[in-house]
């Protein structure tokens, strides 16, 4: 195994992080984060704009890595769990990084890094147009997703986003998104 | 036709639909994993709403937070009340915002532009 996650989320959080979480992310736990990420905000005195930003685009990261996280390779599943999303929210000076890792099958790593880019190509006004275009033509997944996530993220964030793919073995890869708030 | 009632959760809005006084209430938060099912039974009331309007409906969407699931089922609620107010029943779209909350104001400008019902934007002070 060339990949040790557990090194990879140490080495992510380093010294300014304000919140982070590894293991499964179950609809509980995504309250649990939300609850702790409100209070942690709203303590700060960060202004209100920002604090809604943060939260926005957390909720669609964890929803995200609840709806879409491939399963642990089994390799690493005793360690791990069964299901594995990494989030870990630092400051830096007056903005924020969120970054979000789990598995993904070595597949859909194409057509993600694909749509990242295609994101990260728009300006403000494309995205807007991209998203109200999905909004009101696309059908909604069961999983509820329809596309939007992403997109929603760019909007907010205002800022490229940041990704990467971490070899793990054939058929997995670690998705890693570094977003700026 | 029943009052729809539903409490507010952590994760779900409070909502008042009041067909006897044309009113439509969507308030708080709304970012479940599965918002589908949260708006359904909202959609379902819309339809048999449609039958009996109002002369004039009043909607006051006052949301702190949605998540992307949710905001195609809003769409949704708010292509019923288009249909609504296509049938020449008036229906008004207040849509609530805080006042430093730019994402909000353009999220409810993003639906001002999709859906063809006036939408009043109404800036509320923090």
């Amino acid at each position: 195994m060339d990949l040790d996650i557990n090194r990879l989320y140490v080495r992510t959080c380093g010294a300014d992080v304000l919140f982070a979480f590894e293991g499964e992310i179950s609809s509980e736990r995504i309250n649990l984060i939300l609850e702790e990420i409100e209070a942690k905000t709203e303590s700060m005195r960060i202004e209100l704009r920002l604090r809604k930003k943060i939260y926005n685009v957390m909720v669609e990261c964890l929803q995200n890595l609840y709806h879409h996280s491939d399963e642990v390779p089994l390799i690493v599943a005793d360690r791990l769990g069964k299901s594995y999303g990494m989030v870990v929210l630092k400051r830096e000076g007056n903005t924020f990084m969120l970054t979000v890792g789990n598995f993904v099958s070595t597949d859909k790593v194409k057509f993600l890094s694909e749509k990242i880019e295609k994101l990260n190509s728009l300006s403000k006004d494309e995205l807007k147009e991209m998203y109200k275009f999905i909004l009101n033509y696309q059908k909604l997944s069961p999983k509820g997703g329809g596309g939007l996530g992403l997109i929603d993220i760019a909007r907010k964030s205002g800022h490229k986003l940041s990704y990467q793919f971490y070899g793990f073995d054939d058929m997995y890869s670690f998705y890693r998104l570094d977003i700026v708030i | 036709m029943d009052t729809l009632l539903i409490e507010g959760t952590q994760k779900t809005p409070t909502v008042r639909f009041d067909a006897s006084k044309g009113l439509v209430e969507i308030k708080g938060r709304s970012i479940p994993e599965n918002s589908i099912e949260f708006y359904r039974p909202l959609v379902e009331w819309l339809e048999k709403y449609a039958t009996e309007a109002k002369s004039q409906t009043q909607v006051n969407i006052q949301l702190e937070y949605f998540n992307t699931s949710s905001s195609k089922c809003i769409l949704d609620v708010f292509k019923k009340l288009e249909a609504i107010h296509k049938a020449n029943s008036g229906v008004t779209i207040n849509w609530f915002y805080d006042q430093d909350d730019e994402d909000m104001l353009e999220a409810g400008q993003d639906y001002e532009s999709i859906i063809r019902v006036p939408f009043k934007m109404m800036e509320v002070e923090g």
